[in-house]
């Protein structure tokens, strides 16, 4: 469908990228770089499938980072013990991200804030809770868990299975339940999705809820990868997982795209941050690079443009 | 005259974001003076208003962008930036050279500008995603071009002098943020291309069917953008004598924040500047007065954070249609 | 029978503006009730109360005899009413069958239910519509079959009361004719029906009851085929229709060059080379089913289209690369008055003096404000505008003053041929005959007048010359003896004269 070909070109630029990477990987292609390339991309990738939520419904997510920074510090006090406390702790850890979600959806549907500074305020909150809580990184997880979770199963990564296991258990019932459907039209049309009956209300707060869970899994996971709680790593997850976004083929429009796409930008940016890193380029020009790269593949996401039939079409409203 | 034209006067009328956030540095003003008596001294309000002149010629920059219904998130680097090079021009050993300090780090904002509008005036590619590319290049460009260690060179004389020094008692930087607020007020209320700034961010498809060059409004308000953003970067290169990395990073959301606050809309279309200039002093008051208070960081940042979203809340609640 | 819904002493506002005064209507079960009246008169704001859109600002809605109060359209919905909309409700970004399912869908544990899709198609296949796949992104629909996606998720919903807002109006003959069965089997099975349209065929064809309303007021309700069709029209404007349109002052000079010629001009198929002359002095008519390129015609001459392929010729020399602007500012001088007043022609949260300045802005000199001055109370003036003052916002205007305000934004720069789309749609009686008599002295002056219009009576009684679009390409030009009402009406159906019925 025509409707998927950006996700497809994403795709395809992964799945080059991807073979640059391992090519020019010392290691070459291995269990090992697999598995740290699957660990690194799996981070970004939970955080960018956050902000596709937010997206769908036409917001923008600037709390992501903040939140991934909180459920993470969170997790380094919660995820120890015995099993019963771990798993309660992981769950408190998805319920906090929960509930920072809700806020954020809460102060967007019934104060009418926009989006964009609702989430730029509220970051500042999460972070703030999040340096209270541990303002050195510190803490502990679970060993035997963190080390389940970041190794291998028969060869494959076990972050790539719980990436793509998650990311099919939220898009499979995307377009197929109500509730999901209604996201869809509440970001494509809002005004025809009300007339239909829609309750628009509870779409924006369950993609803000979902956006506020996912964002939760990814400071989980931060903390099986590195083992603690850090509350400075806000800044590598916001403006990424935007970024990620769109590579994704998902406009900021909202009301198109699926959480595969966010996922595969997130890829992107991260296959593209690792090749740089070994591919000779002086570390001094990378982060050019990267800002480079970011750059022509959101003109390539507007080529669209240059095909359009009518001038009146570049103006909204 | 019915009730409903009385309500819906574009003409003067309190305004009342202003207004709002003016009581707002009131109070604070007030509180902190308990706390620390100190805070209401001459000399310490006075430093605040130099303080704010940063934050203020950012946000007037930052106003027209957003008043399009666009964000320019591109400014942390492009202040960086502009410091970075308007501190090597100056630090060159030609003294014809070091004249061009300034313009050079202007110019330097000014490209910035140009380079925005057009990608998004052509291309149409959302602001936000853009000006952050952009910002990363800057990034880039910068940690390759210093060798990711500190920027050398001086702060051109002429921004050491406006940003640390004083007139007849009141701070230079203060004044300076006036003449450009001045000029802001003059150019939203008294020029054709602040009347467009206002109707596009209303209605774009409507003003381009008036036939209007609307390409050109949208280069024009990111190039002033970034001009601002290079002078106000300049001007903190002159307060601390040299530009340094990451300069620019902690004034993005005070800048954006003390824009909306004030009264401007980010879909635009709606907002006057003196809410703007009242936002500034705010947001500049409200972090004076937390670190004043000795609150660890973090607490300082959540309380900042929640009294900026309890004032939007109140604000979309203001403005919540009636059932 | 008891009334479905009952209104008692109705009204609504919209910011001091009357949209409906003191109006008293029952709707009943089994009964197909035309609702009947001019643009402005307050139709579309009785079926958005009765659909939930919004709130009456005084009076009662009864259901079943019991009082409701409708917060939103879902509250409608849940007692069985349900609206098929004119601006139609789709989401252009889901597929048809997402649509129809939209909010309705069964579902088991969540999940859609298979049979919901089912449904679906079988609603699209009542109408006529099976064509239609469930799984085409609506965006990519012709009007016709969106306006056919629009009335089959209506039907999705068993509705107790359906109401059909102007909903065949890009439909052909047949299809309407369908839509109209289904309609008459809802109606056997009990269903209350509301129908709102502007066209007396459809009217005779389907109703059983016909209310006409008027300024916003109910004037009569009474058993459809009891008054002759002048009666009713009377009815509907308050006045003779022969005192309604102007007469023609000076005939128009066949002789003079045209002003703009057009050869060939064609656009992704949606334009198929089409021809047109327009001389100054002429008001030419622009008809023809919705969505057949009429409205793309004038977006091409106002420069809104990219990638037209064909002639444009202005004033003896061709034009290229044509935006508004530089029709705006190249000789002679074009003026668009676009179809959406409240979207593309003002800005609404704007005063009317800055709406009025929107097209001359960029003549002032070093860029600075100066107020127009003579020229817009002038303008006001022979317009008639009826306003408040002029800062007050131009959302305060009645539909009909607003439209004056785009007019008079345009004729300030003094263009010498002028563009509408559909200028009267949704205007009140007295602005729309003020508007032709200004057309009419425009035209008398020497300018060029090019009216798009989905108003028979009005391409009938105004214009000069009609070219009806069908598909893309002008297939009649009627105008003298041959420019008639049941000429006009047949050549929007590709049908020769005398084949419609009547």
């Amino acid at each position: 469908m025509k409707r998927n070909r950006p996700l497809l070109l994403a795709l395809v630029a992964l799945v080059a990228l991807f073979a640059v990477y391992i090519g020019i990987h010392p290691r070459g292609f291995s269990v090992y770089v697999v598995t740290i390339w699957s660990n690194q991309g799996a981070l970004l990738g939970l955080a960018a499938i956050a902000q596709f939520f937010v997206v769908l419904v036409r917001g923008i997510d600037l709390s992501v980072g903040p939140v991934v920074a909180l459920t993470n510090v969170a997790a380094s006090y919660l995820v120890q013990g015995n099993t019963a406390e771990i798993v309660l702790g992981m769950l408190a850890v998805l319920v906090l991200g929960a509930l920072c979600g809700l806020a954020n959806g809460a102060a967007v549907v019934f104060a009418r804030v926009q989006p964009i500074v609702a989430t730029l305020a509220s970051g500042a909150v999460f972070g703030g809770l999040a340096l209270l809580l541990r303002p050195v990184p510190g803490g502990t997880i679970d060993d035997d868990l963190s080390d389940l979770l970041t190794y291998d199963i028969y060869g494959v990564p076990t972050s790539l299975v719980i990436l793509l296991v998650l990311t099919v258990a939220v898009t499979l019932p995307l377009r197929r339940t109500r509730i999901g459907l209604s996201m869809y039209a509440v970001g494509s049309a809002e005004g025809a999705a009300f007339l239909t009956g829609t309750r628009v209300a509870a779409a924006k707060l369950t993609a803000y809820a979902l956006a506020g869970v996912f964002s939760a899994l990814a400071g989980l996971y931060v903390a099986m990868v590195t083992q603690t709680g850090d509350a400075g790593i806000a800044p590598a997850y916001t403006l990424n997982s935007i970024a990620a976004v769109v590579l994704g083929g998902v406009p900021l429009a909202g009301g198109l795209g699926s959480p595969v796409g966010a996922l595969v930008g997130a890829l992107i940016l991260k296959t593209v941050s690792s090749v740089m890193f070994f591919s000779g380029l002086p570390p001094l020009a990378q982060p050019f690079f990267e800002g480079l790269v970011l750059a022509i593949a959101i003109f390539i996401g507007a080529i669209g443009v240059l095909r359009l039939r009518s001038r009146l079409d570049a103006y909204q409203r | 005259m019915s009730a409903g034209a009385a309500a819906r006067r574009t003409g003067w009328r309190p305004d009342v974001p202003a207004l709002i956030v003016l009581a707002g540095c009131i109070v604070l003003l007030l509180g902190g003076g308990i706390v620390f008596p100190t805070f209401l001294t001459p000399s310490y309000l006075l430093q605040q208003l130099q303080i704010a002149a940063f934050l203020g010629t950012m946000a007037a920059g930052a106003m027209p962008v957003i008043l399009l219904g666009q964000i320019d998130l591109s400014i942390p680097w492009t202040i960086t930036g502009a410091a970075i090079v308007a501190t090597t021009v100056a630090g060159l050993d030609d003294p014809v050279l070091q004249t061009l300090a300034v313009p050079a780090g202007l110019g330097f904002g000014a490209l910035v500008g140009l380079v925005n509008g057009i990608v998004v005036a052509r291309l149409r590619i959302p602001s936000m995603v853009w000006t952050l590319a952009v910002n990363a290049m800057l990034l880039g460009g910068a940690v390759f071009w210093t060798g990711g260690h500190k920027p050398r060179g001086l702060a051109p004389p002429i921004t050491t002098t406006l940003a640390l020094g004083h007139t007849l008692g009141i701070p230079n930087a203060f004044l300076t943020w006036l003449a450009v607020s001045a000029a802001m007020v003059f150019l939203l209320r008294r020029t054709v291309f602040g009347r467009y700034l206002y109707a596009i961010g209303n209605n774009e498809r409507a003003v381009f069917l008036a036939g209007a060059r609307v390409g050109r409004v949208i280069v024009g308000a990111f190039m002033l953008a970034g001009v601002l953003a290079a002078f106000a970067g300049l001007l903190l290169a002159g307060y601390a004598n040299q530009a340094y990395q990451g300069m620019g990073n902690p004034y993005l959301m005070p800048t954006i924040a003390a824009v909306v606050i004030g009264g401007t809309s980010i879909l635009g279309g709606r907002g006057s500047y003196a809410g703007t200039f009242a936002g500034a002093l705010f947001i500049t008051l409200l972090l004076s007065v937390l670190s004043v208070l000795q609150l660890p960081e973090a607490v300082r940042q959540m309380l900042f954070g929640l009294i900026i979203m309890a004032m939007l809340v109140v604000d979309g609640l203001r403005r919540a249609k009636p059932a | 029978m008891a009334p479905f819904v009952r209104l008692t002493g109705i009204s609504k506002h919209y910011g001091g503006v009357p949209a409906l005064t003191d109006v008293d209507l029952d709707v009943a079960p089994g009964v197909v009730h035309a609702i009947l009246g001019e643009n402005g008169a307050g139709k579309s704001t009785l079926m958005k109360l009765l659909a939930g859109v919004t709130q009456p600002s005084a009076g009662r809605i009864e259901v079943d005899g019991r009082p409701v109060r409708f917060a939103s359209p879902r509250d409608a919905a849940a007692l069985g009413i349900v609206c098929m909309f004119q601006e139609l409700s789709l989401v252009p970004d889901l597929t048809v069958g997402e649509n129809i399912v939209l909010s309705q869908a069964r579902t088991r544990a969540g999940f859609i239910r298979r049979s919901a899709w089912r449904e679906a198609e079988a609603a699209l296949a009542r109408i006529g519509a099976a064509h239609i796949k469930l799984n085409v992104p609506v965006r990519a629909l012709s009007l016709a079959d969106r306006q056919l996606t629009e009335i089959a998720k209506a039907l999705y919903r068993r509705p107790r009361l359906l109401i059909l807002d102007e909903a065949t109006s890009a439909l052909t003959q047949s299809q309407t004719a369908r839509v109209f069965a289904v309609v008459r089997e809802a109606k056997a099975a009990g269903a209350a029906i509301l129908f709102i349209s502007h066209r007396f065929a459809e009217v005779d064809a389907v109703a059983d009851r016909v209310s006409v309303f008027r300024n916003g007021q109910h004037v009569e309700t009474f058993p459809a085929g009891t008054r002759s069709r002048e009666a009713i029209v009377a009815l509907m404007i308050g006045q003779r229709l022969t005192e309604f349109y102007p007469p023609r002052l000076t005939p128009p000079d066949t002789a003079a060059a045209p002003l703009l010629t057009a050869r060939g001009l064609s656009w992704h198929g949606e334009l198929r080379g089409v021809d047109l002359d327009l001389r100054p002095g002429e008001i030419v008519g622009l008809g023809g089913l919705d969505g057949q390129g009429q409205q793309l015609l004038v977006q091409a001459l106002f420069g809104v289209l990219i990638g037209v392929q064909g002639e444009i010729t202005v004033a003896g020399k061709q034009v290229h690369r044509l935006t508004p602007n530089a029709a705006k500012r190249a000789w002679p001088g074009f003026a668009l008055v676009p179809e959406d007043r409240k979207t593309e022609g003002l800005i609404l949260d704007l005063s009317i003096a800055e709406n009025l300045q929107l097209a001359w802005l960029d003549q002032c000199r070093f860029g600075l404000l100066r107020d127009q001055g003579d020229i817009a109370t002038r303008l006001v003036r022979r317009l008639g505008l009826v306003y408040g003052g002029m800062d007050d916002a131009v959302s305060t205007l009645s539909g009909g003053n607003q439209q004056k305000v785009v007019l008079a934004k345009w004729l300030a720069l003094g263009p010498r041929c002028l563009l509408l789309l559909d200028p009267t749609r949704g205007i009140d009686v007295r602005a729309k005959s003020q508007i032709y008599s200004l057309l009419r002295e425009l035209a008398a002056e020497g300018m060029a007048i090019l009216l798009q219009s989905t108003d028979q009576e009005e391409l009938v009684h105004v214009c000069d010359r009609v070219h009806i679009f069908y598909q893309g390409r002008v297939n009649a030009v009627l105008e003298g003896d041959t420019l008639t009402a049941e000429a006009l009406v047949a050549a929007c159906m590709n049908l020769l004269p005398g084949q419609a019925a009547a």
